[in-house]
C-alpha cells in the first residue's frame, strides 16, 4: 500500500429542496469548486472515480452514478457506485483510497449525492425505514428515528444518560453551523428550546433528529507524488477502518466489550456488549483505524472530530466507540463541556470546553445529511479545517481551530450497521 | 391610551394546507429570447410509483405460519446452545443450520419508545409504543409493539409483557404483539 493525500474537496450548498438542479448538476457544482482550488489538477489527469448516493427510491432512476459520471466529463475511465445506508459516502471515500493505495489511480475522484426532497417528508422516512428488515422490523412501524429512541432510552438505562445532555449536542452543533454558510440549519438555541420542540420519538424531538437535504460533495485523492506537484498542503490519509453489524438491532449481541487500547477489561464489569446501547461497528472501524495511523491515546492524539450525528443521541454513543471516553461516560463528556469548540460562545456553562471539538462544522444535525454526500461533505470539511482554509472556504474564520494537524471522520449507516472511521493530517 | 384591536391578527404559522395535488397544465410560457432560457423556474412534475411485490418469506416462512396459530417461534443453535427470538436459520457463531423452537409468551420490556411520527405507511397509526422484548432462556431479543399504557412515561424498562394474536393473522409481524403482564 502507498500514502494516499487528499488534495481538494468542494460541496454543493445542502438545501431542503434544489428543484433548480438535478442530481448531475449538483455533483458538477461540488466538483468544480474542487478542481479550481487546485488549478495544476487538469480533468484529463484523473484515473477514475467512484459515486455514491444511498437510495434508488429518492432518485426513481437506476444506475443514476454514470448519468453523474458522464455529466462530469469523466468516461471512458473506470467508475462504480459504492452504497451502504448512512455510511455512503464514508464507504466511498475510502473506496478512493483503495483506488489510489493500491496502484490503481493516481488520482481518483470520489462524489456522491442525495435527491430527498423529490418526495415529502414522511414517505422520505419510509424509505429510509426500508433499510431496516422488511421482513421482521419494518412492518412493525418502520421509522428510524424510532429504532434510534429505543437505542437511547437502553442508554439512559444503562449509563444514566439525560435528555439534557442530548439537548447540548444539538445546542452545540446548531451553533458551531451558525458560522458555517454550507449549513442548513444556522440557528442559536437553548436545552429548552431542544426540548421544547415537538416530540418525534420519545425521548428524542425534532431538534435532536437531522433533517432530509439535496445536495452533492466531492474529494479529490491522490499518490504522494502526484499531491506534492498538485499543492503545497495536502492531507494525508493515515488510517481507515471499517465496521459492520447485524442489521436487526434485536440479533445484537450481549458480549463482552471490545477493549480500545486506553481501556482494561475491570473498566466494563457487568457490562453486556454492544446490546442495543452502543454501536459495536463505530468501535470496530474506530480500533482498525487507530492502529493504522498508530493512535493509542485518541482524545490527546487527535485534535477534532467530524461525526455522523443524524441524531444527539448518536453523537453520544460514537463519543464512546471512539475511546473519546469510557463506554457509558458520553453525557458527562458532553455535559462537562470537551465536544464544544474553545473560541464560541454557546450560552452554557461549561467546565472544560474544547478538550477534542466534535462537528465544529455544525454535523447532519445542523448541515443536513444527503446521504450519499454527507460522509463526503465530512470530508471536506475536515480537509479544510487540517488545511488551515475554513476563513478562505466559509467566508468567516470564527470556525478554524488554532490546532488542527488531525482530525477524524466517521460515517454511519441505520442502527450501526456500517461505520467508516478515516483519519486525515497534515500532509506537509 | 389607545383601546388595543380586540381582532387577533394572524401569526407566522397561519397558513393553508399544502396539497400534493396539482392543475393539468398543457402549455408552458417560452420567452422569445432563448438566452433568457436559464433564468427560467424548474418545471416539477408529479410522479406515481405503484408495485406489487411478490414478496417470499423463505426458509423464515414457519415464525409467520407459528404466529397465526398463536405461538411465538424462534430458532436454536444446538451446537452453541444460543436461542434466536427473531429466526435465523443458520447460527451466525458457527454457520450450523439451527432447530425451529417454541418461545415463552411472556417477558420484559428490554427497551422502549414512542413514535408520535412514523413512516407515511404508518403515520395514520401514530402514536404507538414499539419494544424490544426480551425473554428469559433466549439469547436476542423481539421487536414489537406494545399497546395498553397510555404515554411513555407509564412504561418502563424491565417491566412484565405478554404476547397477544390477531385472531384473524396478516401474516406479518403485527400478528403478535404485546402488552403489560399481570
Ligand atoms: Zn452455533
Amino acid at each position: 500500500m502507498r500514502p494516499v493525500y487528499m488534495v481538494s474537496g468542494g460541496v454543493s450548498k445542502f438545501e431542503k429542496a434544489r428543484p433548480d438542479a438535478t442530481f448531475q448538476k449538483m455533483v458538477k457544482e461540488s466538483f468544480d469548486y474542487a478542481m479550481n482550488d487546485v488549478p495544476r489538477l487538469k480533468r484529463h489527469m484523473i484515473d477514475g472515480s467512484v459515486v455514491s448516493y444511498f437510495s434508488d427510491h429518492f432518485t426513481r432512476q437506476l444506475m443514476a452514478g454514470i448519468m453523474a459520471t458522464d455529466y462530469l466529463g469523466l468516461c471512458p475511465k473506470p467508475n462504480k457506485r459504492v452504497e451502504g445506508g448512512g455510511a455512503t459516502g464514508g464507504l466511498c471515500f475510502q473506496a478512493a483510497w483503495e483506488a489510489v493505495a493500491s496502484g490503481r489511480m493516481n488520482v481518483c475522484a470520489a462524489y456522491g449525492f442525495e435527491t430527498m426532497s423529490h418526495v415529502p417528508t414522511w414517505k422520505g422516512n419510509e424509505f429510509i425505514a426500508l433499510a431496516s428488515d422488511v421482513n421482521f422490523d419494518y412492518p412493525v412501524g418502520g421509522f428510524y428515528s424510532g429504532y434510534y429512541a429505543m437505542m437511547v432510552n437502553r442508554h439512559m438505562h444503562e449509563f444514566g444518560t439525560t435528555v439534557e445532555q442530548l439537548a447540548m449536542v444539538s445546542v452545540k452543533n446548531h451553533m458551531n453551523a451558525y458560522f458555517n454558510p454550507y449549513a442548513q440549519k444556522r440557528r442559536k438555541l437553548t436545552i429548552a428550546d431542544v426540548r421544547d420542540s415537538e416530540m418525534v420519538a420519545y425521548p428524542l424531538t425534532l431538534l435532536d433528529i437531522c433533517v432530509m437535504s439535496d445536495g452533492a460533495a466531492t474529494c479529490l485523492l491522490a499518490d504522494e507524488e502526484t499531491a506534492f506537484r498538485l499543492t503545497d498542503r495536502p492531507v494525508r490519509i493515515t488510517g481507515v477502518g471499517t465496521g459492520t453489524d447485524m442489521m436487526r438491532m434485536s440479533d445484537r449481541p450481549h458480549g463482552e466489550v471490545i477493549l480500545a487500547p486506553n481501556e482494561k477489561k475491570s473498566d466494563y464489569r457487568k457490562l453486556k456488549y454492544p446490546g442495543v446501547h452502543s454501536f459495536r461497528a463505530g468501535r470496530s472501524a474506530g480500533l482498525q483505524a487507530y492502529r493504522m495511523a498508530g493512535i493509542t491515546d485518541p482524545i490527546r492524539e487527535i485534535d477534532f472530530v467530524e461525526l455522523h450525528d443524524a441524531y444527539t443521541s448518536s453523537e453520544i454513543q460514537t463519543y464512546e466507540d471512539l475511546a473519546l471516553c469510557k463506554y457509558g461516560g458520553g453525557g458527562k463528556f458532553v455535559e462537562e463541556g470537551h465536544p464544544f469548540m474553545p473560541q464560541i460562545d454557546y450560552g452554557l456553562k461549561l467546565k472544560k470546553r474544547g478538550t477534542i471539538p466534535v462537528n465544529p462544522s455544525g454535523g447532519l444535525i445542523a448541515c443536513g445529511h444527503p446521504v450519499g454526500a454527507t460522509g463526503l461533505m465530512q470530508a471536506v470539511f475536515a480537509f479544510w479545517q487540517i488545511q488551515g482554509s475554513i476563513r478562505k472556504h466559509y467566508g468567516d474564520g470564527e470556525l478554524q481551530l488554532a490546532k488542527a494537524n488531525r482530525g477524524l471522520i466517521h460515517s454511519h449507516a441505520g442502527t450501526g450497521t456500517y461505520v467508516t472511521v478515516s483519519i486525515l493530517e497534515r500532509g506537509w | 391610551m389607545a383601546k388595543k384591536n380586540p381582532t387577533k391578527l394572524a401569526s407566522a404559522s397561519t397558513r393553508v394546507e399544502e396539497l400534493m395535488t396539482g392543475t393539468t397544465v398543457f402549455n408552458v410560457p417560452l420567452p422569445q429570447d432563448l438566452k433568457r432560457l436559464k433564468t427560467m423556474s424548474p418545471i416539477v412534475i408529479k410522479h406515481p410509483y405503484l408495485v406489487e411485490y411478490i414478496h417470499s418469506y423463505g426458509q423464515d416462512s414457519p415464525f409467520f405460519a407459528g404466529l397465526s396459530n398463536g405461538k411465538l417461534l424462534g430458532t436454536r443453535c444446538r451446537k452453541c446452545n444460543y436461542t434466536y427470538a427473531t429466526p435465523r436459520l443458520a447460527c451466525v457463531t458457527c454457520g450450523r443450520e439451527t432447530e425451529w423452537v417454541e418461545l415463552p409468551q411472556e417477558g420484559r420490556v428490554h427497551t422502549f419508545t414512542t413514535c408520535y411520527f412514523g413512516s407515511e405507511e404508518f403515520l395514520k397509526e401514530t402514536p404507538f409504543h414499539l419494544v424490544l422484548v426480551e425473554f428469559d432462556g433466549v439469547d436476542t431479543l423481539f421487536l414489537s409493539r406494545l399497546l395498553g399504557p397510555e404515554r411513555p412515561e407509564d412504561i418502563r424498562i424491565g417491566m412484565k409483557v405478554k404476547a397477544r394474536f390477531r385472531r384473524n393473522s396478516q401474516l406479518k409481524p403485527t400478528d403478535v404483539y404485546f402488552v403489560p403482564g399481570e
